[in-house]
């Protein structure tokens, strides 16, 4: 070979999932909290616009929306702007960060609504009295604890966001699935190469669920419940 | 102090909640409000302070019209107190911090002017060495006087408590009704939701009877234990008494 050893190759593509990954759960936790908000307030325009956002969402196959983000929008857009997102360096990375990070927030999204309905009503009175605004009540009462809640389902969905980034090779992003693949057609060895990515897949989940542990622990709250 | 004046209230399309409700509140009067369940007495509470809102009447706090909607509405609430039946502390913050939060975030007091004031009046509930805990870690009785304290760091003009005792364990509910009786003594306006009626007896001004949404009886405290003026109000009482 002479450009390195094919552990190279796939630690190469490990590199470009976690940076896929991690990028679209940013994403995904951003927005997702954002939209998961929106759902819980009285407004009725702000309900509308969590429930529109999550239905389009979770509604269509993560397959689809790729190819609807990477094929399908530059030919919508006016040619100049078309041409231009089709020529941005890195194409195939940031379109499955978005893609897969939008994707995840439908799921977080329903998750935090679900967290933050789940809290007793008195507790946001109780905020609302002491003369905090939604935006306090929000941030020092109800998120923290809605978090808390939702901290086990949320480890998952950052498993499926770093599950679904394989999908990415479909619009030509090189990464640990694809190396995988690469290695398998220059050697015909198969079995080899997809055992190799699988462990490589769950090393990096292992890593993740023993961090969100960690996580759960360090945040527990002494005498809750979920504290223990 | 507080001036309930004909309020009506729905819920939902043709539920009335509260019926053509007017009462009021002065300055450093204890008012108790009783009733069956579902008679509206939680409801009337939650509407002084805007956590419900009124579809009809007006409810005026200290000059302020609080169904105004030009009212600064997390101002005037800062300046009320209150109380719930469930507690309702923050789980994840501590006793103290539980004390600072609207301090700081609403009132703009420093960090350690709030913690002076919170420490103060957690020694006044008795429970200074519980500072540093967490909600969960205390008894509902102790709990309920953690809240107490919270809604006094506020340095509120009025208390408003919403069955304050209904959650507790018997043992638990007189710490917490003693602290209510030393603050009705040293003035403080109250109006409380409360099935005590010993407490009603030993520190109201007024009692006030609801049943389905209306006040049927606003008396004073003498009149309503000796004398009540309607069916509903007597027979209530002789329910309650009667153990």
């Amino acid at each position: 070979m002479g450009t390195g050893t094919y552990l190279d190759l796939l630690l190469s593509g490990l590199v470009v999932t976690v940076k896929v990954s991690v990028l679209a759960w940013i994403i995904a936790l951003v927005s997702g909290s954002v939209i998961g908000v929106l759902r819980t307030l009285p407004s009725r325009t702000a309900s509308w616009i969590g429930f529109c956002w999550v239905e389009f969402f979770r509604n269509m196959p993560l397959l689809v929306q790729l190819f609807l983000w990477f094929f399908v929008l530059p030919e919508l857009l006016p040619r100049s702007a078309g041409l231009w997102l089709k020529q941005l360096p890195n194409a195939p990375f940031w379109t499955a960060a978005i893609g897969v990070g939008l994707f995840m927030s439908a799921r977080v999204a329903v998750q935090l609504q679900a967290g933050i309905t789940s809290l007793p009503r008195g507790q946001k009175q109780a905020s609302t009295a002491l003369g905090l605004t939604t935006v306090q009540t929000y941030r020092y009462v109800l998120l923290p604890m809605a978090f808390r809640i939702i901290l086990p389902p949320l480890t998952s969905e950052f498993l499926n966001t770093i599950k679904n980034s394989a999908v990415a090779i479909t619009i030509g992003l090189i990464e640990l699935t694809g190396e995988a693949r690469s290695m398998q057609e220059f050697s015909f060895q198969v079995f080899e190469a997809f055992t190799a990515a699988t462990v490589l897949y769950l090393l990096l989940n292992f890593v993740v669920v023993t961090a969100m542990r960690f996580l759960e622990r360090y945040v527990a709250i002494p005498g809750y419940i979920t504290g223990k | 102090m507080i001036e309930i004046n004909h309020v009506n209230k729905w819920y939902g399309p043709t539920f009335q909640v509260l019926k053509d409700c007017t009462t009021s509140v002065a300055k450093g009067e204890v008012v108790v409000v009783c009733g069956p369940s579902g008679s509206g007495k939680s409801t009337l509470i939650k509407c002084v302070n805007a956590l419900e809102p009124i579809q009809g009447g007006d409810i005026v706090l200290d000059g302020v019209k609080v169904n105004d909607p030009k009212t600064d509405l997390p101002k005037l609430r800062s300046r009320v107190g209150m109380v719930f039946q469930h507690f309702e502390l923050f789980p994840h913050l501590r006793i103290i911090d539980n004390l600072r939060l609207a301090q700081e975030k609403v009132l703009g007091r420093k960090s350690e002017d709030a913690t002076a004031k919170g420490m103060k009046l957690l020694d006044r509930v008795g429970l200074k060495d519980h500072a540093k805990k967490f909600p969960a870690e205390l008894s509902g009785g102790q709990q309920q006087r953690v809240a107490i304290a919270r809604a006094l760091a506020m340095d509120p003009i009025a208390m408003l408590f919403d069955e304050p005792t209904s959650a507790l364990d018997p043992e638990m509910i007189s710490e917490v009704l003693d602290v209510m009786v030393d603050l009705a003594r040293e003035g403080m306006t109250m109006m409380v939701v409360t099935h005590e009626m010993g407490f009603a007896n030993k520190v109201a001004d007024r009692v006030i009877f609801m049943d389905r949404g209306e006040i049927v009886e606003d008396a004073k405290k003498a009149d309503f234990f000796g004398t009540p003026r309607s069916d509903r109000a007597q027979k209530f009482l002789s329910k309650i008494l009667q153990h």
